[in-house]
This record gives C-alpha cells, structure tokens and sequence, in this order.
C-alpha cells in the first residue's frame, strides 16, 4: 500500500516520538510502581520544565543541553518536596484523595503559567535544531535524534540505579511489598518522595529534549497526558524496560495509524491497543505479576 | 434505622427547598447557576452510583454523558425523532455503552486503576469517532434547531429547564437511596469494601457491577440529554473531554462518595467556591482558577472523606 | 534569535473589569490621539460585554481579542467619547467564557444584568453559537468576532451581528482569489493538497474546498486532517513530500501551522506555493520574526486590516510601538468595539433596541477592515471578505485583491 521508502521514514520518526513518550513514562511507571498513584499533574509538571528550559534559555541563554545538568536536578528536589510535604500529608494515604489532590495540584500549576506568564506560545530556536540527518526519505532534525539516543542512556541509568544501588534495592522492596519494608527500617515515606523526585525529573529530561522541537504554553502538557499514561500501561506500571520500549513502540503506532487512518482518525491506533493490552494483558509487556 | 430515616427527613427539606427557589430568583444569571448546579449534582450522582457507592472509579464519565448528547441530537437532526423519544433513545443508549463498557472490563477483572483507565481510554475513542464522523457533525459539533415549546423540551421560560433537572436529580437521588436499603445496595458496597471477600461471600460481582455501571451509564446520559436541551450544542470536546469526566468525579468526591446528599453538597460548594473565586480574582487569567484549586487542597487537607464528613463527625 | 523580546505589557497587567478612563493609555497616545488630561471620569458609561475565553484552550486568543478591543475603547474614550450623549465614555466589562459553552452562557446572563449595552466576542463557533442564544433570550445585541460557522447568523436570533466573512463568504473569496491568481500565471498550480485541523473550522473548510476546487481544474492529491493539538508534523510532511502538491491550502490554529510550517521546511517538501485559508500562523508577526526561513512566501487568505486606511496604518503602528502581536483577533474585536460605538452613538443611548436598530441600519465603514461600509442582511455583513497576504521577507504584505496590494506578489514561488 505504502512504499517501503515512506514506512521506513515513518517509522523513524515514529521512533523518535516514540522515544519523548518513554522518557515522560519512565518518571511516571516509577511514581506508578512504587506508590500506585495515577499521577494528574504529569502533563503540568511536563509544562513546567518546559518553562523552565524555556526561561533559563531566554534569559540566561543556556541552551536545553546544559540545561539537562540545571532542571531535571530543581525538579527532583521540587518533586520529592511535593509527594512528601503535598501529596503524602493530604492524601491520607487513599487513592481516591491522591487523584484528587494531584488534580487540584495541575489545576494549580496550569493557571499558574497562565497568571505568570499569559498564554502566548513560547518558542526557542537554537542551532541544533538547523542540523538535519538524512536517513533515506527523511531528514531528521538533530534534536530528535538526540532524544531517542538521551532516551536509551537514561533508560539505562534508571536500569543502573535500580538493580545497582541501595536506593534502588529500597525502591524495589518498597514497590512490592510496603509493610515488609518498612518492617526492615525502610523508611517509606522518604522512598515515597524520592520516588517521585526521580519521576520528576525525568520529565524534565524529557522536557530538555523535547522543547527545540516543539513548543510551550501553559495547555501543553494536556497533549501528553494521555499517551503518556498508555505508554506505562503498556510496558507495564512499575517496568522501567516496559516504559522505554513501550513508548518506542507506541511512537511508531502512533506513527502507521496516522498514515493508515490519518491523523485525526489514527490517534484511535493508540487507545485502542491501550484498551486491549488493558484487557488482555492488564500486567502490559514487562510488568510484574501484581495485583 | 434511624440514619435511613434521618436521611430521607434531610432530603424532603431539601427538595421543598429546592422546589421553591425559583419563587425566589427573578435573576436568569441565579437561575441558571440553580440550573448548572443541579445538573453537576445529576452527572455527580451517576457517578457516585458506580464509583461512590461500587467503589469502581471511572475517570471517563463523559463516555456516557456525551452517548446521550450526541444520540438525541442525532436523532432529531437526522431522523426528526420528538426530542422526548430521542431522550428515549439517548438514556438506552448510555445504558448499553455502559452495559458493553462494563461486561468486557468487568469480564477480563479490571479493578481499580486499570478499570480507572480503561474508561478514560474508551472515552478518548468515542471523541476521536465523533469527531471524525460527518454523520455526528465532525469538527463542527451538532446544533439543535431552537424550537421552544414543551413538546421538544425546549423551554422559553428557565424555570422550566430547572424543574426538569431537579425531576432528573431527585430520580437519580432516588436510585443512591434505593442502593442504601436494598440488598443490591449491601451488595455493591461490599464489592467496594473488599470484593474477593464479596465473591467468597457467594455474591455474583460480575452480575452486581453490571448492573451499577449500567445504571450509572444510564443517569450520565440523562444528563447528556439534558445538556443537548439546555445548551443546544455539543461537540467532541464537550461530550467527550476530560472536563465533564473531571465534573463527575468531583463532585462526588468533594461531597462525599457513597452517600446520598454527596453530591448535592458538593455541586453546591463547587459552585459557590467557582463564584466566589470568579467574583474576587475574575479579573487575571488563571488567578481564580487557581485559588480554586487551592481550596480544593485545604477541603481534602480537613475534610479526606469530603464535605459529608462535617455532618458524619467520622474521620 | 526568537527569544519572545516582545513583552506583552498589555496582555500582562492584572486586566480591570472595568476600564478606568483617567490617563489616555499610551495607544491612544501612540494612535496620535492628543492627551487630554480628564479630572474625575464623567458621570455617565456605556458598557460593553465582552465574551472573551480568557482561560482554557483559546487563552491566548481571548487576550489578544481584548487587546484590540481596549485599543478603540480608550481610543474613543481619549477623543471624548459618545458625543450624542455627551461624552459618556465607554466601560469594557470581560465575561470569560473559560473556553467552556457552560461559562459562556454564563457570563452572557450576569452581564445582562449589569447593565451591558451590547456583547462583543465569542472567538470560537461553540462558544458564539451558545452565547448568542443566551444575549438573544436577554434581548442584548452581540457583535460575533471570529466564530465561522454559517449557523451564527441566520437562526433568525434577536440581535446576533457578524462584521467579518463567515465559511461560506470565506471560501468562496479565497477560491476564487486562488483561480484569479493562478489563472494570471497561466495555471501553473494543478494538484493541491488540503491540511486542516479537524475542529469545526478546519474540517469545514476542507470539506467545501474539496467540493469546489475539482470544479476549478484543481485536482486535489491530498486531504490531511490532524487534532489540535497535534505533537508531531514530521509524517505529514512526508506525506506531502510524496505526494508533490503543487499547492499547499493549511488550515489550522497558530501553534500546529508553525509546527506545519517547519516540518514542510525541514523535509523540503517540493511545492509551488502554500496558500492558506485561515491560516493560524500565516499572517502572524511572531512566526514571521521566530521562523523566518519557513515562513518565507506563505500565503494567506485571512482576515486582515485594509491596508489603505489610516486607522489601519495607525493601529499598526501602536500595536508595534507597544509590541503587541498583529493577529487577527486584534483587528476583529477592534473593528467591532468601534461599529459598537457607532452604533451607541447613532442611537444616542445604551439602550439595547435602539443600540439593535442602529446595527440593523448601521453602514459603518470606520473599521479597518477591508470591507467597504456595513450592511447586515440577517445578521451578516454582506461586504465581508477574506484578503491575501503573502510573508515576504520581515513583512506581511498584502497582495491581493490588486487595489489593496502593499507588494507585489510572488506566485508560484520560487523553490528553496
């Protein structure tokens, strides 16, 4: 139907689409995994680092790649501080509160941005993004290119981290069984927090990558929400190898949908196969025999 | 059973007073803030039913609200159907979206957040459908032709508008407190409390749950109706977007889940709580949203079990 | 650089509802208004609603409505205001519609009943649609700004007024401008290629124009809709590359035709020209300044200011001076609050029907709109229409109709 030019160029792009989404469901799968919220304020915080790159580049013209070393650190330090001195206190601890108080959270966040800083798209340009690789029928630009390699490099570290470290092993207990950890001295609020901290900045990562292609306004972590919450599902909630490749692989969907069915239509592709791994794989690729 | 019958004392108070606002308001802006609120506290209630009281947290309500807008507006700008047949037609509809919806999550186990996704996953692809469908307007939405007049339940005079809606939510108020005295009712609270211990009980979950979730689904499109009768107007975004989803759960939440009056209360506050916010801060973009989400934290900080738990003395 | 320089001082500020008329802004200022200093605001104001979404989806729309929207209110104001009544001056009063129908409809009864004169606003086709049915049911006049859709007028509504092109004068303009200006070079455009966003406006447009232009002698290659918001454009701009349009019609909203913009740049998608109707970034200055090498030679067939006018020259030169965005929803709102004060001022009064009858009788041609005088014919103004604007180097220039061109245009363009 399509020549195999055009699929390959698709699929590419797709990849490196793909590769944003992943980098979004890391920070979640891990808030996921560990304190079993759905976390509302993702799309906000994605926003917020996007401001974030955005100032740091208009005002103290740090280009996003620097700034990799500046934001996703702030964001981990502004997400531990959230999930344990926010979250944690007005959640009582039931699910049904957390949604709500990380809805009222984004509630926040969203018009914060918008008080500040007006709803004017903001836009940065930055050299890199003139640079264009060429792979058969496609040029992409350099940022995204970036993104996918950034995707895997943190897909490893998060890897690292948790198979290699202390951090990592209290991550893992208190991820499967909370009560036992804190039995062993775990303490599991603070896991909580860095947990969440962690998440954060992944996001911010993602944001780092994402901005010189894109753009930011105070709506624009709407867009991502959804996909991102498929992505986790797919790979799994609490599967970091899930995330990465569950993300990859939603990108590229993503990608044939929309040449399949078009854009508008094939946006379809993603939720369906989101309900269907809900369905019938509810555990997604990699996850974990959980309840 | 003195609480049942506490209860249904409180709820007589309120109807009467509710009946008897419009004798008061002369204002259309007053009016229509009655109207709005009992409508949340309708679409609030479906909730409840399934969520509040079945514990089964939907995060995509709107699938059922925007069937029911979109059927009877198809209905009678395509098939000139009455608009009270097309009500008809629209609430089973809902029903059997909420039937179809329920037997294949229920059927393959979801629970909890995975059940709480895959509803917003369904109502993501119905917005994608209708809005890529000329047959339900595409892009542009479907506008009903102003007819005013009884039989097309389109009311010249508002007032009319806010006795159906308070008919509607006393119905669905009527269906909360059927689920508190009836052994359905016992059921699906267990189901909420501890649903292995449920079905170990002998109860059928799956039959329990099924029938909820199409009750539920069956209100929200009352209120969808509804919407289409009031407003004229739907489109992709408002049937199906995350907003009313968002509405529904709110509400409920903020009132109190699983009681009767939950929802009352907290379409009430919400309203009050966007006024005042609109009226004091209304004039910076973003400024009144944001206080509301901050009062929205300082309600959950004190009150974790919603506003109902002001008159519960319960923690 | 695209650092955003611009600062958005006016879109900033803590907005008043009610406007204070102590201290003529400096646009009035900057229009060439001469300075008079008021004592204490006289006693009598005439208010005008206005039903902007100030948050949600369209807030940067909203903001930019009420940009234009305060420049003729303190305009007026400053020259001293409704002279019929005395120099009564002229309130804006914002109602925001949240984005939202429900808030819309909302604002629209709380303003009746404080004493508004008219309403001016609406942005998108839900949000007008409801609106106009409520200010209908209050019986106060709304003067629609950017809503579309052909439904607005015409429902036989009390007092629902559109000064600009609704769908169907807006496609039948710009296909008739295409065929006029690729007729004039001998036809070179033959396969087209239709990229919208697939909201009402974006659909709709499409639809018509894959109904007429094969009617032309346009064979249309491609028809690409996309959500708003939409993350990527890369596959789109495959698409085209492999489809090799000779045109290009997008019709989108701001931020996804800049993304459009790009993409078809990056992929150096071969093409002849892209006309746009409607185009979101197609006519704006700050794609024109952040993305310049994309936006080199686009075309739009969009609503704009009559360049031959003074008042346009002048509005111009403020919302530079003050660096402000020249976007569409500036000249629409700042056309109508000024037809609205006609109108007041015709009637001698904030009286509602008297404010109606004006509107209905109204030929008005103090806009700067490219329109000629108004006549409103169920609701329309029949004159209302589209204009070309081409981006050529830092400047949007306009290139057609002729008797309007500040430039010649460039058709087909030349590739690279």
């Amino acid at each position: 139907m399509f020549d195999i030019g055009i699929l390959t160029a698709v699929t590419l792009n797709g990849l490196t689409v793909g590769a944003i989404y992943a980098l979004g469901a890391l920070g979640l799968t891990l808030i996921y995994g560990v304190l079993h919220i759905i976390n509302f304020a993702h799309g906000s915080t994605l926003m917020m680092a996007l401001y974030a790159c955005f100032f740091l580049h208009q005002r103290a013209g740090v280009d996003p790649y620097t700034a990799l070393l500046i934001v996703p650190p702030a964001f981990f330090v502004l997400g531990y501080a959230m999930q344990r001195y926010l979250i944690a206190p007005l959640g009582f601890g039931k699910d049904i509160n957390v949604l709500l108080v990380t809805l009222g959270i984004s509630i926040i966040l969203d018009n914060l941005a918008l008080y500040l800083w007006t709803s004017n798209t903001r836009n940065i340009d930055i050299p890199q993004a003139q640079v264009f690789i060429e792979l058969g029928m496609i040029s992409l630009a350099l940022p995204k290119v970036i993104g996918v390699v950034a995707s895997i490099v943190v897909g490893l570290l998060f890897w690292l981290l948790m198979t290699q470290t202390d951090l990592g092993k209290a991550i893992r207990a208190v991820a499967r069984e909370r009560r036992g950890a804190r039995i062993v001295g775990i303490s599991v609020d603070h896991i909580f927090a860095m947990s969440f901290g962690i998440g954060s900045a992944c996001i911010a990562v993602a944001a780092c990558l994402l901005i010189p292609t894109y753009y930011v306004t105070p709506k624009v972590g709407d867009g991502f929400v959804l996909i991102a919450f498929t992505t986790v599902v797919l790979g799994g909630m609490g599967s970091f190898i899930g995330a990465l490749v569950g993300g990859l692989f939603l990108g590229v969907v993503e990608a044939w949908s929309g040449l399949w069915l078009g854009e508008s239509l094939g946006q379809i592709g993603v939720f369906i196969i989101f309900i269907l791994v809900l369905l019938f794989k509810p555990n997604g690729l990699f996850g974990q025999r959980n309840t | 059973m003195t609480n049942m019958k506490r209860q249904t004392q409180v709820m007589l108070v309120l109807i009467l007073a509710l009946v008897l606002i419009p004798l008061f308001v002369s204002s259309k802006f007053w009016m229509g803030f009655w109207v709005m609120l009992l409508f949340h506290a309708l679409i609030g209630q479906s909730w409840n039913i399934l969520g509040g009281y079945g514990g089964q947290t939907s995060y995509g309500h709107a699938v059922f609200f925007g069937t029911g807008a979109y059927v009877t507006a198809v209905m009678q700008t395509h098939f000139g159907v009455n608009a009270w047949a097309g009500a008809g037609v629209a609430i089973a509809a809902g029903a059997v979206v909420g039937l179809f919806i329920g037997a294949v999550s229920f059927r393959y186990g979801l629970r909890g957040s995975y059940f709480a996704l895959v509803t917003l996953a369904f109502a993501e692809v119905f917005r994608v459908l209708v809005n890529a469908w000329d047959f339900t307007g595409s892009g542009f939405g479907m506008l009903l032709a102003l007819k005013p007049g009884a039989a097309h339940m389109q009311f010249a005079d508002r007032q009319w508008f806010y006795y159906l809606v308070l008919l509607l939510t006393i119905m669905a108020t009527g269906v909360a407190m059927w689920l508190e005295s009836s052994r359905f009712g016992a059921h699906l609270v267990a189901i909420r409390e501890n649903e292995d211990a449920a079905k170990a009980l002998g109860i059928n979950t799956f039959r329990v749950k099924l029938k909820a979730i199409v009750i539920s689904a069956a209100l929200a499109a009352t209120a969808g109706v509804f919407y289409m009768q009031y407003f004229l107007f739907v489109d992709s975004h408002i049937g199906y977007g995350p907003s009313m989803s968002i509405s529904a759960l709110l509400v409920p939440l903020i009132g109190g889940p699983g009681t009767v009056l939950g929802p009352f209360i907290g379409a009430l506050s919400l309203g009050v709580l966007s006024e005042i916010t609109k009226h004091t801060m209304g004039d910076s973009p973003g400024a009144n949203l944001m206080a509301y989400g901050v009062l929205l934290l300082i309600v959950l900080r004190f009150l974790p079990n919603g506003l109902m738990g002001l008159f519960r003395g319960r923690s | 650089m695209s650092e955003d320089k611009r600062n958005p001082t006016l879109v900033n500020q803590p907005r008043r509802r009610l406007l204070q008329v102590v201290g003529a802004s400096g646009a009035a200022s900057a229009l060439g208004m001469p300075s008079v200093a008021f004592g204490q605001a006289s006693t009598r104001t005439v208010k005008i609603g206005m039903i902007q979404p100030m948050t949600g989806m369209f807030a940067y729309n909203g903001a930019q409505g009420m940009v234009g929207a305060k420049m003729a209110a303190d305009e007026i104001n400053a020259a001293g205001g409704i002279r019929s009544m005395g120099g009564a001056k002229i309130e804006l009063v914002i109602g925001d519609s949240q984005s939202k129908p429900e808030a819309a409809v909302s604002e629209v009864d709380k303003l009746s009943e404080q004493g508004i004169s008219c309403f001016v606003g609406g942005y998108a086709s839900g949000l007008a649609l409801t609106a106009t049915q409520a200010s209908a049911r209050n019986k106060v006049p709304f003067l629609v700004d950017g809503a579309v859709s052909d439904q607005i007028t015409g429902r036989g509504l009390y007092g629902v007024f559109r000064l600009a092109p609704g769908f169907k004068q807006i496609t039948d303009v710009a296909l008739q401008n295409l065929t006029n200006i690729n007729d004039a070079t001998g036809k070179q455009v033959k396969t087209v290629a239709l990229v919208f966003e697939d909201g009402a406006f974006g659909s709709g447009l499409a639809k018509t124009l894959a109904g007429e232009l094969p009617k032309r002698g346009f064979e249309i290659v491609e028809s690409i809709g996309f959500p708003t918001p939409t993350r990527d454009f890369t596959n789109i701009g495959l698409k085209l590359r492999s489809s090799k349009p000779d045109l290009i019609i997008p019709s989108c909203y701001l931020n996804e035709y800049v993304l459009l913009a790009r993409s078809i740049h990056q992929n150096k998608v071969p093409k002849k020209a892209i006309y746009s109707v409607i185009g979101g970034g197609a006519s704006n200055m700050k794609f024109v300044r952040e993305f310049n090498a994309a936006a080199q030679g686009i075309m739009d067939c969009n609503h704009w200011i009559d360049p031959r006018k003074q008042r346009s020259q002048r509005l111009v030169s403020a919302l530079d001076a003050a660096k402000l965005d020249l976007t569409y929803e500036v000249l629409l709102n700042y056309s109508n609050v000024l037809l609205a004060i006609d109108a007041i001022e015709k009637a001698g009064s904030g009286d509602r029907e008297k404010i109606n009858q004006a509107l209905l009788s109204s030929t008005f041609d103090g806009h700067v709109m490219p329109y000629g005088p108004t006549k409103f014919v169920n609701g329309q103004n029949e004159g209302a229409r589209p204009i070309n604007t081409q981006i050529q180097g830092m400047k949007v220039e306009v290139v057609y109709p002729p008797e309007y061109a500040t430039a010649k245009m460039v058709f087909p363009v030349p590739l690279g």
